[in-house]
């Protein structure tokens, strides 16, 4: 197929798009990556658990990247790293800042594959002094796996995800005992396993329904307020260190830049099941659509809109309706989060679900107007980890009806 | 600094106040030193304030501070483009809220003309909604003050200790004054490394400009910090407001403004608080509830947008209303203190204020000849910066390769500002000079890389 496919981004799911567009024929695949090596987040999760269900294989999270870059490369896929795609030209083409100039890069179809971050303390308001030692996972990672820097002795770890278990492995790695981690919610948010199997280890203390009310500390953080959501009994946490894990928000910028409509709920682009975006030519896949996945769901994510661009390319249309998939709380995103007039099954034949709260009874209500399209059980409601929703489930959507609601169902509701 | 040193005239404090004394008294034959308690110029009040260029329409008319702010905005804004402070004359809109507030247009307008400001204007509702699309619903009418602008408030104090440094004025920083003895016609000043003596002394000690003044023998103020919060939200909300929206102001606050800043994010702030502690820059629960309640009311839309920062600054308050600036020829000692809310926008009139006063009382100043000042790096989103700037980058490649994303701050402006007159010396310092790790993930991407270079380059200095 003599078509250009440009992709911003090489992560997970940008290397697996470019890897399958390749081998489906597409003549030239382009990946831009800012940094200096490809391979997205894992190339500083030092520890295993990358690529179960994409690469059937259990691998570290440097592996992880090193084989997916081998991947698209020998696909035939061109990266670019040190490439940063900063804005949009007025005829759709991309504009790109590298050591060897500016540039502007026309494609055929485009793929935004630019992940997400953890909310950095200023945009959790988090109150108090500005001392040193408060960072998120992703800089105490690169901090520690990249560079070999010391971090601390003693941290507080916010949030209990699978990511917040992560940050514990790479502090106690980097000699910095986790003094405790500090949940809002009843739970964590992870696997039993992993908060037992730390409690074992580093004699994990997890406190839950705790919110961290304020940080103190002169130049180096000295202690932490954290404050019982149960009985606003606010208490003193001596640390040198705040790891704030998780509360991700998707790198949306280049696609807000892009006239993209980002779903009010997820803050990524919405997209339909083909994962495309309200802009003609542009698809969507990975983190970007709503925060972190694990590496292999985002790398599937890639692959499936890849087979949706080649689609897309052959003469595949683009939706002329798209109509949004709401969700009401305690439910706080869907995704993919578009019922469109031509639909298509969604990555893996699901959406993504997520909960604000642990949601005991987990049964579905899916409205769309006064007609009831589907009720039923999704595999998860909790937040921190995505429950499943069967494609099927959607199915009934009048894409050119009024508005979609899906709720929680109350045992004794409609 | 071990063996004692002179000089003819020591400043004492590096904001923007002390920096600009210091370059206008380092354009004479003088040796001049600028000492500074904190590892950076400008790290104090002058790094975290609402970054406007005041034109003095609100001043009190006849207070020193209205005629220094005015030949502040006049000097400020002719200088700023020459050397590369960004600065963008958006206008500011006085919005009334309520038919009360309305009421004081007239008193507002007629103390602007008493400031010598003409200018302002009042608009018709309609006019202010064309204007400002996004405001929240509920406004009754707006004063318009056409000439106020938004300006970098780091860049202001670095261009000018720069511009010292360069026409051979000392820095020194790490550097506080904890003593101070007049000795015959000079001033002993003890610093932590040793001592110094100096003809000249004169305080821009900012929030201790008090202190400093007692030590200098006087008791004659005393600084109450006040403390003002303030929350910056995204650069994708950079749209929303063109305009600086002040409020009407009560008889206790000017209240909550909502500014673009030339980095193209939209503040919102500042809160006033009295306080207590001098070092107590912490943001509180309350305050950040009443941005956020204020934020609501004016632009509503900013609320779906993410904060990219939160930061608080302490205005020098004292028990009297206007700047305490005075010139003691007998003792050679010049005071610059209690400088409160509209420091920046004067502060190159107070360094000819100061000039004047210090020739007046017998300094003799002698002008250097054929000085030129520094060109400051550009980091206003107005202005070309390096990523975009194609032929920069065929110079040099390292002004393409991009460091901090959310900022777009490349390798070479990281390096430059390694290496500048006054250099970057840790992460904070490279913040305000090239605006790495300012931005929305706020080193969520680039931390371990900015911190990698600040020790590769600056071990290298
Ligand atoms: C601490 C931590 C631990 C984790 N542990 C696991 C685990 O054990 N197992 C697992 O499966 N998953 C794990 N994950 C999740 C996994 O890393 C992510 O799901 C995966 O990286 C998502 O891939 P992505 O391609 O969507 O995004 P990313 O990996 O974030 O890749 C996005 C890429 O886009 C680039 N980019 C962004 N904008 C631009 C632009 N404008 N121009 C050029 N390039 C751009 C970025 O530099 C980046 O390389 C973990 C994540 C974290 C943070
Ligand atoms: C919230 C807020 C909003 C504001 N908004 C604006 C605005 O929009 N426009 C405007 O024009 N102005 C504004 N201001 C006012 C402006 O920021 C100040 O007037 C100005 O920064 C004062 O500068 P300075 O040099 O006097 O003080 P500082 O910046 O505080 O500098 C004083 C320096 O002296 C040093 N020092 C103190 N004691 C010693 C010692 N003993 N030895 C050595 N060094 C010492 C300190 O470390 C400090 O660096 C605002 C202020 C605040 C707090």
């Amino acid at each position: 197929m003599k078509r250009t496919v440009a992709i911003v981004g090489g992560g997970p799911a940008g290397l697996a798009a470019a890897t399958e567009l390749r081998r489906m024929g597409v003549e030239r695949v382009v990946v831009f990556e800012r940094e200096r090596d490809p391979g997205g987040i894992p190339r500083h999760c030092a520890h295993q658990g990358f690529g179960i269900r994409d690469l059937r294989s259990l691998l570290s999270g440097p592996s992880y990247a090193r084989r997916r870059a081998q991947l698209a490369a020998a696909a035939g896929a061109e990266i670019r790293t040190r490439t940063t795609v900063t804005g949009w030209g007025t005829d759709g083409e991309l504009e790109l800042t590298s050591p060897t100039g500016r540039a502007e890069f026309t494609a055929d179809a485009i793929l935004l594959a630019t992940g997400c971050r953890e909310r950095p303390r200023s945009a959790r308001l988090i109150p108090g002094t500005r001392p040193a030692g408060v960072m998120t996972t992703g800089t105490l990672q690169q901090l520690v796996h990249l560079r070999g820097v010391a971090v601390g002795s003693r941290a507080v770890v916010v949030g209990a995800e699978h990511v917040s278990f992560s940050a514990l492995a790479t502090l106690s790695h980097a000699g910095v005992r986790t003094v405790c981690m500090t949940t809002e919610q009843a739970h964590h948010q992870s696997f039993e396993l992993f908060r037992m199997g730390a409690r074992l280890r580093y004699g994990l203390r997890l406190r839950t329904q705790s919110r961290l009310t304020a940080i103190h500390g002169g130049t180096r953080v000295e202690a932490v307020e954290l404050t019982d959501l149960a009985t606003g009994d606010a208490e003193l946490v001596g640390c040198d260190t705040v790891v704030l894990t998780a509360d991700w928000i998707p790198d949306h910028e280049l696609a807000a830049l892009g006239g993209i409509d980002l779903d009010r709920a997820t803050r990524g682009p919405a997209v339909d099941g083909a994962l495309r975006t309200s802009r003609t030519g542009v698809f969507a896949a990975g983190n970007l659509l709503r925060g972190a996945e694990t590496a292999d769901v985002a790398a599937l994510e890639g692959r499936h809109a890849a087979r949706r661009i080649v689609r897309h390319l052959a003469g595949g249309g683009w939706p002329q309706r798209r109509l949004a998939i709401n969700v009401q709380a305690p439910l706080a995103w869907i995704t993919p989060n578009i019922a469109a007039d031509d639909p298509t099954i969604p990555p893996r034949g699901v959406h993504l679900v997520r909960a604000a709260t642990f949601v005991p009874d987990r049964e579905l209500l899916v409205t769309q107007g006064d007609r009831n399209i589907w009720r039923g059980p999704v595999s998860r409601l909790q937040p921190g980890r995505s429950g499943t929703l069967p494609a099927a489930s959607l199915a009934g959507i009048d894409p050119s009806g009024t508005a979609v609601e899906i709720r929680v169902s109350s045992p004794s509701g409609p | 600094m071990s063996a004692e040193l002179d000089c003819d005239v020591l400043v004492v404090g590096a904001g923007v106040v002390g920096c600009a004394i210091a370059r206008e008294l380092s354009r004479h034959r003088l040796r001049c030193t600028l000492v500074e308690a904190r590892a950076d110029v400008g790290s104090a009040t002058s790094k975290a304030n609402t970054a406007l260029l005041h034109t003095g329409f609100d001043a009190k008319p006849g207070s020193l501070e209205a005629r220094l702010v005015r030949r502040g905005y006049e000097l400020l804004s002719e200088h700023a483009p020459r050397v590369g402070i960004p600065w963008e004359r958006v206008g500011a809109l006085l919005v009334a809220w309520s038919d009360e507030q309305l009421t004081q247009f007239p008193a507002i307008i007629e103390r602007a003309h008493a400031n010598g400001y003409t200018a302002i204007q009042e608009l018709s509702v309609g006019e202010l909604y064309r204007r400002e699309p996004r405001l929240g619903i509920g406004a009754r009418g707006a004063l318009l003050v056409p000439d106020e602008g938004i300006i970098c408030p780091f860049t202001t104090p670095l261009a000018f200790a720069s511009d010292a440094v360069s026409w051979g004025c000392r820095l020194l920083l790490d550097a506080p004054v904890t003593g101070l003895e007049r000795a015959g016609d000079h001033w002993v000043a003890q610093l932590p490394g040793g001592r110094l003596r100096a003809s000249w002394l004169i305080n821009a000690a900012g929030l201790r400009s008090d202190e400093l003044d007692r030590l200098a023998g006087h008791d004659r103020f005393t600084v109450t910090p006040r403390r003002g919060e303030l929350i910056v939200y995204d650069k994708l909300a950079g749209g929303h407001v063109s305009h600086i929206i002040l409020a009407v102001p009560t008889s206790t606050s000017k209240g909550v403004l909502v500014a673009p800043t030339v980095f193209g994010n939209v503040m919102v702030g500042p809160t006033a608080v009295d306080i207590e502690d001098k070092d107590d820059t912490g943001s509180t629960h309350e305050g950040l509830e009443y941005v956020l309640a204020e934020t609501a009311k004016i632009v509503p839309g900013l609320a779906d947008y993410e904060v990219t920062a939160v930061y608080v600054g302490l205005r020098a308050a004292t028990e009297h209303s206007d700047y305490q600036l005075t010139v003691d020829a007998a003792n050679g000692y010049a005071c610059a203190g209690g400088i409160r809310s509209t420091g920046l926008s004067a502060s190159l009139a107070i360094a000819e204020y100061v000039r004047e006063g210090l020739a007046g009382a017998g300094l003799t100043l002698e002008q250097r000849q054929g000085l030129q000042p520094v060109s400051m790096p550009n980091l206003g989103e107005r202005f070309c910066r390096p990523y975009t700037d194609g032929e920069r980058i065929a110079a040099d490649p390292a002004y393409g390769e991009i460091v901090c994303f959310c900022e777009r701050v490349t390798l070479g402006e990281i390096r430059d500002a390694l290496r500048a007159p006054v250099p970057a010396r840790d992460a904070d310092g490279l913040r305000r000079r090239t605006r790495a790790q300012m931005g929305r993930c706020q080193g969520f991407y680039c931390n371990a890389r900015v911190t990698a270079l600040l020790d590769e380059l600056g071990a290298k200095l």
